[in-house]
Protein backbone atom coordinates (compact mmCIF):
# COMPACT_ATOMS: atom_id res chain seq x y z
CA UNK A 1 0.00 0.00 0.00
CA UNK A 2 1.22 3.29 -0.66
CA UNK A 3 2.53 5.60 1.90
CA UNK A 4 -0.35 7.91 2.67
CA UNK A 5 0.54 10.88 4.75
CA UNK A 6 -0.78 11.52 8.12
CA UNK A 7 -1.53 14.75 7.28
CA UNK A 8 -3.65 16.50 6.53
CA UNK A 9 -6.43 13.58 6.33
CA UNK A 10 -6.78 12.66 10.12
CA UNK A 11 -7.71 14.89 13.25
CA UNK A 12 -5.89 13.45 15.98
CA UNK A 13 -8.03 13.37 20.16
CA UNK A 14 -4.61 13.72 22.02
CA UNK A 15 -5.02 13.52 25.86
CA UNK A 16 -3.58 15.80 27.94
CA UNK A 17 -2.72 14.62 31.51
CA UNK A 18 -0.66 11.79 32.78
CA UNK A 19 -0.24 10.51 28.84
CA UNK A 20 0.42 14.09 27.08
CA UNK A 21 4.47 13.82 26.69
CA UNK A 22 4.60 10.30 25.64
CA UNK A 23 1.56 10.84 22.83
CA UNK A 24 3.26 14.18 21.65
CA UNK A 25 6.71 11.99 21.51
CA UNK A 26 5.25 9.09 19.62
CA UNK A 27 2.93 11.62 17.52
CA UNK A 28 6.78 13.10 16.69
CA UNK A 29 8.27 10.21 15.63
CA UNK A 30 5.65 9.08 13.60
CA UNK A 31 5.81 12.41 11.42
CA UNK A 32 3.56 15.05 12.94
CA UNK A 33 5.25 18.68 14.02
CA UNK A 34 4.47 18.84 17.68
CA UNK A 35 6.25 21.76 18.75
CA UNK A 36 3.36 24.36 19.18
CA UNK A 37 1.45 21.83 21.05
CA UNK A 38 3.74 21.42 23.20
CA UNK A 39 4.79 25.52 23.61
CA UNK A 40 0.87 26.27 23.80
CA UNK A 41 -0.90 25.00 27.02
CA UNK A 42 -4.26 26.61 26.80
CA UNK A 43 -4.85 26.23 23.10
CA UNK A 44 -7.05 23.53 22.04
CA UNK A 45 -7.32 23.20 18.17
CA UNK A 46 -4.33 22.78 16.52
CA UNK A 47 -5.80 22.90 12.81
CA UNK A 48 -2.18 22.56 10.51
CA UNK A 49 -1.32 19.38 11.95
CA UNK A 50 -5.03 18.35 12.72
CA UNK A 51 -4.35 17.67 16.88
CA UNK A 52 -7.52 18.42 19.45
CA UNK A 53 -6.53 18.54 22.62
CA UNK A 54 -8.92 16.99 25.96
CA UNK A 55 -9.11 15.74 29.11
CA UNK A 56 -8.27 11.54 28.41
CA UNK A 57 -11.76 10.71 29.20
CA UNK A 58 -13.45 12.81 26.80
CA UNK A 59 -11.05 11.30 24.12
CA UNK A 60 -13.66 8.22 23.06
CA UNK A 61 -16.56 10.78 23.25
CA UNK A 62 -14.88 13.19 20.79
CA UNK A 63 -13.72 9.84 18.69
CA UNK A 64 -17.71 8.37 18.41
CA UNK A 65 -18.52 11.19 17.36
CA UNK A 66 -16.54 11.17 14.47
CA UNK A 67 -15.65 15.22 15.53
CA UNK A 68 -11.99 13.49 15.89
CA UNK A 69 -11.05 10.32 13.61
CA UNK A 70 -8.44 8.80 15.91
CA UNK A 71 -7.47 9.49 19.54
CA UNK A 72 -5.40 8.29 22.17
CA UNK A 73 -6.60 7.44 25.52
CA UNK A 74 -5.94 4.73 28.74
CA UNK A 75 -7.18 1.39 28.94
CA UNK A 76 -9.06 2.64 31.64
CA UNK A 77 -11.37 4.84 30.22
CA UNK A 78 -11.90 2.94 27.40
CA UNK A 79 -12.96 -0.18 30.11
CA UNK A 80 -15.04 2.19 31.95
CA UNK A 81 -16.64 3.68 28.72
CA UNK A 82 -17.31 0.46 27.12
CA UNK A 83 -20.14 1.43 25.65
CA UNK A 84 -18.79 3.64 23.52
CA UNK A 85 -18.76 2.28 19.53
CA UNK A 86 -15.22 2.77 18.81
CA UNK A 87 -12.15 0.78 17.11
CA UNK A 88 -9.76 0.18 19.41
CA UNK A 89 -6.78 -0.47 17.16
CA UNK A 90 -3.62 -0.50 18.99
CA UNK A 91 -1.68 -1.01 22.42
CA UNK A 92 0.67 1.95 22.49
CA UNK A 93 2.81 0.16 25.51
CA UNK A 94 3.03 3.58 27.69
CA UNK A 95 1.10 5.16 30.41
CA UNK A 96 1.20 2.09 32.29
CA UNK A 97 -0.49 2.02 35.48
CA UNK A 98 -2.41 -0.77 37.48
CA UNK A 99 -5.94 -0.48 38.62
CA UNK A 100 -5.90 -1.34 42.48
CA UNK A 101 -8.25 -2.03 44.97
CA UNK A 102 -6.60 0.02 48.51
CA UNK A 103 -7.56 0.51 51.91
CA UNK A 104 -5.97 1.82 55.41
CA UNK A 105 -3.27 -0.25 56.20
CA UNK A 106 -3.61 -2.68 59.32
CA UNK A 107 -6.13 -4.90 59.48
CA UNK A 108 -8.36 -4.80 56.01
CA UNK A 109 -11.19 -2.81 56.17
CA UNK A 110 -12.58 -4.60 53.34
CA UNK A 111 -13.18 -8.02 54.71
CA UNK A 112 -14.70 -6.27 58.02
CA UNK A 113 -16.96 -4.36 56.34
CA UNK A 114 -18.65 -7.19 54.16
CA UNK A 115 -18.63 -9.71 57.47
CA UNK A 116 -20.42 -7.64 59.95
CA UNK A 117 -22.31 -4.62 57.29
CA UNK A 118 -22.58 -7.09 54.55
CA UNK A 119 -21.01 -4.36 51.98
CA UNK A 120 -18.20 -2.53 51.41
CA UNK A 121 -18.17 1.01 51.07
CA UNK A 122 -15.46 2.30 47.85
CA UNK A 123 -14.94 5.20 46.59
CA UNK A 124 -13.76 5.59 42.99
CA UNK A 125 -13.42 7.74 40.09
CA UNK A 126 -14.38 4.85 37.74
CA UNK A 127 -17.75 3.52 39.14
CA UNK A 128 -18.41 1.17 36.57
CA UNK A 129 -15.45 -0.83 36.68
CA UNK A 130 -15.57 -1.02 40.16
CA UNK A 131 -19.09 -1.75 40.68
CA UNK A 132 -18.83 -4.82 37.91
CA UNK A 133 -15.51 -6.14 39.83
CA UNK A 134 -16.76 -6.28 42.80
CA UNK A 135 -19.83 -7.76 41.62
CA UNK A 136 -17.57 -10.51 39.48
CA UNK A 137 -15.56 -11.55 42.71
CA UNK A 138 -19.21 -12.07 44.33
CA UNK A 139 -18.91 -8.77 47.14
CA UNK A 140 -21.96 -6.30 47.75
CA UNK A 141 -20.43 -2.91 47.07
CA UNK A 142 -21.96 0.80 47.48
CA UNK A 143 -20.08 2.85 45.37
CA UNK A 144 -19.31 6.72 45.96
CA UNK A 145 -18.67 8.98 42.75
CA UNK A 146 -15.69 11.40 43.47
CA UNK A 147 -14.08 13.45 41.01
CA UNK A 148 -10.29 13.76 42.62
CA UNK A 149 -8.14 12.64 45.40
CA UNK A 150 -9.62 9.48 45.45
CA UNK A 151 -7.11 8.77 48.53
CA UNK A 152 -8.67 10.90 50.81
CA UNK A 153 -11.83 9.06 50.93
CA UNK A 154 -11.12 6.39 53.55
CA UNK A 155 -8.66 8.43 55.34
CA UNK A 156 -11.53 10.57 55.71
CA UNK A 157 -13.84 7.96 56.55
CA UNK A 158 -15.98 8.33 53.68
CA UNK A 159 -15.47 5.07 52.32
CA UNK A 160 -13.71 1.62 53.27
CA UNK A 161 -11.61 1.51 49.91
CA UNK A 162 -10.99 2.83 46.83
CA UNK A 163 -10.85 1.67 43.39
CA UNK A 164 -8.29 3.48 41.61
CA UNK A 165 -5.31 3.58 38.97
CA UNK A 166 -1.38 3.27 40.17
CA UNK A 167 1.71 3.83 38.70
CA UNK A 168 4.18 3.90 41.30
CA UNK A 169 2.14 3.80 44.59
CA UNK A 170 4.05 6.37 46.02
CA UNK A 171 0.53 8.73 46.79
CA UNK A 172 -1.34 5.60 48.00
CA UNK A 173 1.84 5.19 50.49
CA UNK A 174 1.76 8.72 50.99
CA UNK A 175 -1.32 8.75 52.52
CA UNK A 176 -1.60 5.30 54.74
CA UNK A 177 -3.09 3.29 52.28
CA UNK A 178 -2.19 -0.04 50.77
CA UNK A 179 -2.63 -2.27 47.61
CA UNK A 180 -5.08 -5.00 48.59
CA UNK A 181 -6.16 -6.75 45.60
CA UNK A 182 -4.81 -5.61 41.52
CA UNK A 183 -7.72 -5.50 38.90
CA UNK A 184 -5.66 -4.77 35.75
CA UNK A 185 -2.91 -3.20 34.27
CA UNK A 186 -3.50 -0.33 31.78
CA UNK A 187 -1.92 1.72 29.11
CA UNK A 188 -2.21 3.96 26.51
CA UNK A 189 -4.57 2.44 23.16
CA UNK A 190 -5.05 4.37 19.82
CA UNK A 191 -8.66 4.59 18.81
CA UNK A 192 -10.58 5.26 16.03
CA UNK A 193 -14.20 6.13 15.01
CA UNK A 194 -15.82 3.30 13.12
CA UNK A 195 -16.89 5.09 10.03
CA UNK A 196 -13.86 7.02 9.63
CA UNK A 197 -11.41 3.53 9.76
CA UNK A 198 -13.51 2.77 6.74
CA UNK A 199 -13.61 5.77 5.00
CA UNK A 200 -9.66 6.87 5.57
CA UNK A 201 -8.56 3.44 6.01
CA UNK A 202 -5.16 3.82 3.79
CA UNK A 203 -4.50 7.00 6.22
CA UNK A 204 -5.14 5.07 9.15
CA UNK A 205 -3.59 1.48 8.46
CA UNK A 206 -0.66 3.78 7.67
CA UNK A 207 -0.43 5.44 10.91
CA UNK A 208 -0.62 2.13 12.33
CA UNK A 209 2.08 0.84 10.74
CA UNK A 210 4.13 3.95 11.04
CA UNK A 211 3.56 3.52 14.98
CA UNK A 212 4.38 -0.26 15.15
CA UNK A 213 7.77 0.46 13.71
CA UNK A 214 8.35 3.34 16.36
CA UNK A 215 7.10 0.99 18.77
CA UNK A 216 9.56 -1.62 17.96
CA UNK A 217 12.23 0.30 16.68
CA UNK B 1 -41.87 25.82 33.48
CA UNK B 2 -42.00 24.34 30.16
CA UNK B 3 -43.65 21.06 29.93
CA UNK B 4 -40.69 18.76 28.61
CA UNK B 5 -40.95 15.49 26.45
CA UNK B 6 -38.66 12.63 26.91
CA UNK B 7 -34.69 12.90 26.44
CA UNK B 8 -34.08 11.16 22.86
CA UNK B 9 -37.17 12.81 21.45
CA UNK B 10 -38.38 15.97 19.95
CA UNK B 11 -40.79 17.68 18.03
CA UNK B 12 -40.14 18.45 14.23
CA UNK B 13 -41.83 22.07 12.88
CA UNK B 14 -42.48 22.84 9.49
CA UNK B 15 -39.39 23.90 8.31
CA UNK B 16 -37.54 20.59 9.25
CA UNK B 17 -40.58 18.61 8.12
CA UNK B 18 -40.69 20.10 4.73
CA UNK B 19 -37.02 19.36 4.25
CA UNK B 20 -37.25 15.46 5.86
CA UNK B 21 -40.65 15.39 3.26
CA UNK B 22 -38.31 16.03 0.40
CA UNK B 23 -35.80 13.56 1.57
CA UNK B 24 -38.25 10.47 2.28
CA UNK B 25 -39.93 11.46 -1.34
CA UNK B 26 -36.76 10.96 -2.86
CA UNK B 27 -36.44 7.78 -2.07
CA UNK B 28 -40.31 6.81 -2.11
CA UNK B 29 -39.73 7.22 -5.78
CA UNK B 30 -36.83 5.00 -5.93
CA UNK B 31 -38.77 2.17 -3.68
CA UNK B 32 -42.03 2.33 -5.74
CA UNK B 33 -40.21 2.38 -9.25
CA UNK B 34 -38.23 -0.85 -7.62
CA UNK B 35 -41.59 -2.02 -6.98
CA UNK B 36 -41.34 -2.16 -3.48
CA UNK B 37 -44.74 -1.46 -2.18
CA UNK B 38 -44.97 0.53 1.18
CA UNK B 39 -46.18 -1.27 4.42
CA UNK B 40 -46.98 0.11 7.46
CA UNK B 41 -47.51 -2.19 10.56
CA UNK B 42 -48.82 -1.59 14.57
CA UNK B 43 -46.36 0.34 16.56
CA UNK B 44 -47.57 -1.96 19.47
CA UNK B 45 -46.05 -5.60 19.08
CA UNK B 46 -46.68 -8.05 21.61
CA UNK B 47 -43.44 -9.05 23.01
CA UNK B 48 -43.08 -12.50 22.07
CA UNK B 49 -42.89 -11.11 17.84
CA UNK B 50 -39.65 -9.72 18.59
CA UNK B 51 -38.47 -13.00 20.52
CA UNK B 52 -39.30 -15.26 17.88
CA UNK B 53 -35.51 -15.11 16.88
CA UNK B 54 -33.76 -15.12 19.47
CA UNK B 55 -34.56 -11.97 22.43
CA UNK B 56 -33.24 -9.61 19.55
CA UNK B 57 -35.61 -7.35 22.03
CA UNK B 58 -33.49 -6.90 25.21
CA UNK B 59 -33.69 -3.47 25.23
CA UNK B 60 -37.15 -2.01 23.90
CA UNK B 61 -39.80 -0.79 25.33
CA UNK B 62 -42.65 -2.87 27.17
CA UNK B 63 -46.06 -2.28 28.54
CA UNK B 64 -48.95 -4.35 29.83
CA UNK B 65 -52.47 -4.33 28.22
CA UNK B 66 -55.83 -4.80 29.63
CA UNK B 67 -55.49 -8.75 29.21
CA UNK B 68 -51.58 -8.55 31.16
CA UNK B 69 -50.10 -9.56 28.08
CA UNK B 70 -46.57 -7.74 27.62
CA UNK B 71 -46.57 -5.56 24.60
CA UNK B 72 -43.49 -3.69 23.00
CA UNK B 73 -42.53 -0.87 21.31
CA UNK B 74 -41.05 -2.09 17.98
CA UNK B 75 -37.47 -1.71 17.70
CA UNK B 76 -37.41 -2.30 14.07
CA UNK B 77 -39.49 -3.19 10.67
CA UNK B 78 -37.89 -6.19 9.84
CA UNK B 79 -39.51 -8.46 12.18
CA UNK B 80 -42.82 -6.82 11.98
CA UNK B 81 -42.66 -7.33 7.95
CA UNK B 82 -41.50 -10.84 9.08
CA UNK B 83 -44.80 -11.75 10.61
CA UNK B 84 -47.04 -10.19 8.09
CA UNK B 85 -45.28 -11.84 5.24
CA UNK B 86 -45.74 -15.00 6.55
CA UNK B 87 -49.59 -14.44 7.85
CA UNK B 88 -51.06 -12.53 4.93
CA UNK B 89 -48.58 -13.19 2.49
CA UNK B 90 -48.48 -17.26 3.34
CA UNK B 91 -48.84 -18.89 -0.40
CA UNK B 92 -48.30 -15.46 -2.32
CA UNK B 93 -45.35 -15.90 -4.96
CA UNK B 94 -42.30 -14.52 -4.68
CA UNK B 95 -40.64 -12.38 -4.14
CA UNK B 96 -42.32 -9.85 -2.02
CA UNK B 97 -41.13 -6.20 -1.78
CA UNK B 98 -41.96 -4.06 0.37
CA UNK B 99 -41.05 -0.79 1.64
CA UNK B 100 -41.26 1.50 4.68
CA UNK B 101 -41.00 5.08 6.57
CA UNK B 102 -41.64 4.42 10.05
CA UNK B 103 -40.95 4.85 13.51
CA UNK B 104 -38.44 2.27 15.68
CA UNK B 105 -38.50 2.79 19.11
CA UNK B 106 -34.84 2.22 21.33
CA UNK B 107 -33.61 2.44 24.77
CA UNK B 108 -30.97 5.43 25.19
CA UNK B 109 -28.24 5.67 27.69
CA UNK B 110 -28.09 9.20 29.42
CA UNK B 111 -26.33 12.27 28.29
CA UNK B 112 -25.25 10.22 24.82
CA UNK B 113 -27.54 12.13 22.37
CA UNK B 114 -28.86 9.16 21.51
CA UNK B 115 -32.43 8.91 19.69
CA UNK B 116 -35.05 7.12 21.31
CA UNK B 117 -37.47 7.33 18.23
CA UNK B 118 -35.66 6.95 14.98
CA UNK B 119 -37.47 7.77 11.53
CA UNK B 120 -36.31 4.93 9.41
CA UNK B 121 -36.43 4.27 5.87
CA UNK B 122 -35.98 1.02 4.92
CA UNK B 123 -37.05 -2.35 2.17
CA UNK B 124 -37.14 -5.61 2.61
CA UNK B 125 -36.40 -8.24 -0.11
CA UNK B 126 -37.98 -11.40 0.62
CA UNK B 127 -38.01 -14.63 -1.53
CA UNK B 128 -34.83 -13.78 -3.51
CA UNK B 129 -31.58 -15.19 -2.32
CA UNK B 130 -28.16 -15.33 -2.38
CA UNK B 131 -25.89 -12.89 -4.42
CA UNK B 132 -29.01 -11.68 -6.92
CA UNK B 133 -31.22 -10.38 -3.67
CA UNK B 134 -28.64 -8.82 -2.30
CA UNK B 135 -27.23 -7.11 -5.33
CA UNK B 136 -30.73 -6.04 -5.64
CA UNK B 137 -31.10 -4.19 -2.26
CA UNK B 138 -27.52 -2.76 -2.90
CA UNK B 139 -28.85 -1.63 -5.78
CA UNK B 140 -32.33 0.10 -4.39
CA UNK B 141 -30.09 1.55 -1.59
CA UNK B 142 -27.37 3.75 -3.72
CA UNK B 143 -30.23 4.54 -5.55
CA UNK B 144 -32.23 5.81 -2.99
CA UNK B 145 -29.47 7.79 -1.30
CA UNK B 146 -28.04 9.53 -4.67
CA UNK B 147 -32.35 10.51 -4.78
CA UNK B 148 -32.31 11.61 -1.18
CA UNK B 149 -29.20 14.56 -2.40
CA UNK B 150 -26.26 12.33 -0.76
CA UNK B 151 -23.27 12.26 -3.73
CA UNK B 152 -20.13 11.19 -1.25
CA UNK B 153 -22.23 7.93 0.65
CA UNK B 154 -19.80 4.73 0.83
CA UNK B 155 -21.91 1.15 1.13
CA UNK B 156 -19.29 -1.09 3.61
CA UNK B 157 -20.18 -4.86 2.60
CA UNK B 158 -19.12 -7.36 4.93
CA UNK B 159 -20.44 -11.34 5.14
CA UNK B 160 -21.49 -12.35 9.09
CA UNK B 161 -20.21 -15.95 8.20
CA UNK B 162 -16.81 -15.16 6.82
CA UNK B 163 -14.65 -14.93 10.21
CA UNK B 164 -16.57 -17.38 12.08
CA UNK B 165 -15.96 -19.63 8.64
CA UNK B 166 -12.11 -18.85 9.07
CA UNK B 167 -11.83 -19.80 12.30
CA UNK B 168 -13.42 -22.95 11.56
CA UNK B 169 -11.18 -23.85 9.12
CA UNK B 170 -8.42 -22.97 11.14
CA UNK B 171 -9.55 -25.17 13.97
CA UNK B 172 -10.12 -22.58 16.71
CA UNK B 173 -12.77 -24.18 18.96
CA UNK B 174 -14.66 -23.10 21.68
CA UNK B 175 -14.96 -20.96 23.80
CA UNK B 176 -11.80 -19.35 21.93
CA UNK B 177 -13.88 -19.18 19.09
CA UNK B 178 -16.64 -16.78 20.22
CA UNK B 179 -14.46 -14.77 22.75
CA UNK B 180 -12.31 -14.06 19.38
CA UNK B 181 -16.25 -13.12 17.30
CA UNK B 182 -17.45 -10.86 20.78
CA UNK B 183 -14.04 -8.65 20.67
CA UNK B 184 -14.75 -8.36 17.06
CA UNK B 185 -18.35 -7.33 17.16
CA UNK B 186 -16.99 -5.33 19.62
CA UNK B 187 -14.29 -2.99 17.87
CA UNK B 188 -11.76 -4.15 19.81
CA UNK B 189 -9.17 -5.16 17.90
CA UNK B 190 -6.16 -5.58 20.52
CA UNK B 191 -8.45 -8.17 22.16
CA UNK B 192 -8.69 -9.90 19.14
CA UNK B 193 -5.10 -10.12 18.58
CA UNK B 194 -4.40 -10.96 22.05
CA UNK B 195 -7.13 -13.87 22.11
CA UNK B 196 -5.37 -15.34 18.59
CA UNK B 197 -1.69 -14.79 20.51
CA UNK B 198 -3.33 -17.30 23.21
CA UNK B 199 -4.16 -20.01 20.73
CA UNK B 200 -0.36 -20.72 19.91
CA UNK B 201 -1.54 -21.22 16.59
CA UNK B 202 1.22 -21.41 13.41
CA UNK B 203 2.78 -18.12 12.43
CA UNK B 204 0.75 -18.26 9.13
CA UNK B 205 -2.47 -19.50 10.64
CA UNK B 206 -2.22 -16.48 13.27
CA UNK B 207 -0.89 -13.59 10.95
CA UNK B 208 -3.93 -14.31 8.65
CA UNK B 209 -6.57 -14.26 11.44
CA UNK B 210 -5.28 -11.21 13.09
CA UNK B 211 -4.78 -9.28 8.98
CA UNK B 212 -8.15 -10.12 7.66
CA UNK B 213 -10.51 -8.29 10.16
CA UNK B 214 -8.44 -5.17 8.63
CA UNK B 215 -8.93 -6.25 5.50
CA UNK B 216 -11.46 -3.37 3.88
CA UNK B 217 -11.01 -1.18 0.51
CA UNK B 218 -12.35 -1.52 -3.19
CA UNK B 219 -12.85 -4.08 -5.88
CA UNK B 220 -8.55 -4.56 -5.89
CA UNK B 221 -9.26 -6.16 -2.15
CA UNK B 222 -10.96 -9.19 -3.85
CA UNK B 223 -7.76 -9.46 -6.23
CA UNK B 224 -5.29 -12.02 -5.93
CA UNK B 225 -6.63 -13.88 -2.80
CA UNK B 226 -5.26 -17.03 -1.96
CA UNK B 227 -5.44 -20.42 -0.07
CA UNK B 228 -8.64 -19.67 2.96
CA UNK B 229 -9.54 -16.13 1.68
CA UNK B 230 -9.92 -17.25 -1.78
CA UNK B 231 -13.49 -19.14 -0.26
CA UNK B 232 -14.09 -16.42 1.40
CA UNK B 233 -13.74 -13.69 -1.69
CA UNK B 234 -16.21 -15.80 -3.50
CA UNK B 235 -19.77 -14.49 -2.19
CA UNK B 236 -18.20 -11.02 -2.30
CA UNK B 237 -17.07 -11.28 -5.66
CA UNK B 238 -20.58 -12.96 -6.82
CA UNK B 239 -22.16 -10.05 -5.63
CA UNK B 240 -19.83 -7.51 -7.32
CA UNK B 241 -20.34 -9.07 -10.68
CA UNK B 242 -24.22 -8.05 -10.26
CA UNK B 243 -23.76 -4.42 -9.17
CA UNK B 244 -24.02 -1.81 -11.89
CA UNK B 245 -21.10 0.14 -12.02
CA UNK B 246 -22.64 3.41 -9.88
CA UNK B 247 -23.21 0.75 -6.84
CA UNK B 248 -19.78 -0.66 -7.23
CA UNK B 249 -17.79 1.92 -7.30
CA UNK B 250 -19.10 3.14 -3.73
CA UNK B 251 -19.01 -0.31 -2.21
CA UNK B 252 -16.11 -0.90 0.30
CA UNK B 253 -15.85 -4.93 0.70
CA UNK B 254 -14.89 -5.30 4.58
CA UNK B 255 -13.92 -8.66 5.87
CA UNK B 256 -13.94 -7.42 9.18
CA UNK B 257 -17.50 -6.17 9.41
CA UNK B 258 -20.04 -8.31 11.90
CA UNK B 259 -23.33 -6.96 13.30
CA UNK B 260 -23.77 -7.96 17.05
CA UNK B 261 -28.36 -8.14 15.81
CA UNK B 262 -29.13 -11.44 15.85
CA UNK B 263 -31.12 -12.42 12.80
CA UNK B 264 -28.21 -11.79 10.25
CA UNK B 265 -26.83 -14.97 8.26
CA UNK B 266 -24.62 -13.58 5.38
CA UNK B 267 -23.74 -10.20 3.42
CA UNK B 268 -24.28 -7.62 5.86
CA UNK B 269 -23.94 -3.79 5.00
CA UNK B 270 -23.12 -0.48 6.79
CA UNK B 271 -23.84 3.12 5.55
CA UNK B 272 -20.89 5.75 5.71
CA UNK B 273 -21.17 9.40 4.96
CA UNK B 274 -18.21 11.30 5.75
CA UNK B 275 -19.87 13.98 7.12
CA UNK B 276 -21.74 11.89 10.13
CA UNK B 277 -19.38 9.93 12.46
CA UNK B 278 -21.91 7.45 12.85
CA UNK B 279 -23.24 4.99 10.26
CA UNK B 280 -26.31 6.45 8.42
CA UNK B 281 -27.66 2.67 8.41
CA UNK B 282 -27.70 -0.76 7.91
CA UNK B 283 -28.70 -4.10 6.46
CA UNK B 284 -28.52 -7.61 5.71
CA UNK B 285 -29.41 -10.93 4.95
CA UNK B 286 -31.03 -12.88 7.24
CA UNK B 287 -32.18 -15.92 5.63
CA UNK B 288 -33.43 -17.62 8.57
CA UNK B 289 -35.75 -14.96 10.48
CA UNK B 290 -38.84 -16.00 8.25
CA UNK B 291 -38.72 -19.70 8.96
CA UNK B 292 -39.29 -18.77 12.84
CA UNK B 293 -42.37 -17.07 11.80
CA UNK B 294 -43.53 -20.55 9.51
CA UNK B 295 -43.09 -19.36 5.55
CA UNK B 296 -39.19 -20.26 5.34
CA UNK B 297 -37.75 -17.80 2.83
CA UNK B 298 -34.33 -16.49 2.33
CA UNK B 299 -34.53 -12.48 2.44
CA UNK B 300 -32.51 -9.37 2.23
CA UNK B 301 -32.74 -5.82 3.48
CA UNK B 302 -31.72 -2.52 5.06
CA UNK B 303 -32.92 0.49 7.24
CA UNK B 304 -32.09 4.08 6.96
CA UNK B 305 -32.25 6.56 9.92
CA UNK B 306 -33.47 9.90 8.73
CA UNK B 307 -32.55 11.96 10.66
CA UNK B 308 -28.59 11.02 10.24
CA UNK B 309 -29.10 11.14 6.40
CA UNK B 310 -30.78 15.08 7.04
CA UNK B 311 -27.80 15.64 8.55
CA UNK B 312 -25.10 14.68 6.85
CA UNK B 313 -27.42 16.21 3.34
CA UNK B 314 -26.87 19.99 5.21
CA UNK B 315 -23.56 19.24 5.99
CA UNK B 316 -23.03 18.05 2.34
CA UNK B 317 -24.77 20.93 1.19
CA UNK B 318 -23.00 23.42 3.14
CA UNK B 319 -19.66 22.40 1.83
CA UNK B 320 -20.78 22.58 -1.47
CA UNK B 321 -21.90 26.25 -0.68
Amino acid sequence: MAEAPVHPSLRIAVPRGALFQETLDLLERVGVATGEVRENDRKLLFEDIGVITMRPSDVPTYVEAGAADIGITGKDVLIEQSERDVHELADLGYGRCTMIVASEAGPDPISAALRRLGVVRVATKYPRLANEYFLATGRQVEIVEVKGSVELAPIAGLADAIVDLTASGTTLRENNLVVREEIVVCTARLIANPVADRLKAPAIDALISRIAQSVAG
Amino acid sequence: MADRIPSGTRDVLPDEMRELRALTEGMRGVFDAAGYGEIYTPALEYERTFMRDGASAAGGYRLLDEHGEVLLLRSDMTVPIARVVANRYASAPTPLRFCYFAHAFRNVRPRRGQSREVLQAGVELIGAPGAAGTAEALTVLCDALWAAGLRRFRVGLGDQALYPALLNQLGVAQPAHDRILEELAAGDFVGVEREIDRLELAEADAGLLRSVPRMRGGVELLDGLTGPLREAGVGMREILALLPAHVAERVIFDFGLVRELGYYTGAIFQVYDPAHGLPLGSGGRYDELLGAFGRPLPAVGFALELERVHVALTAEERERG
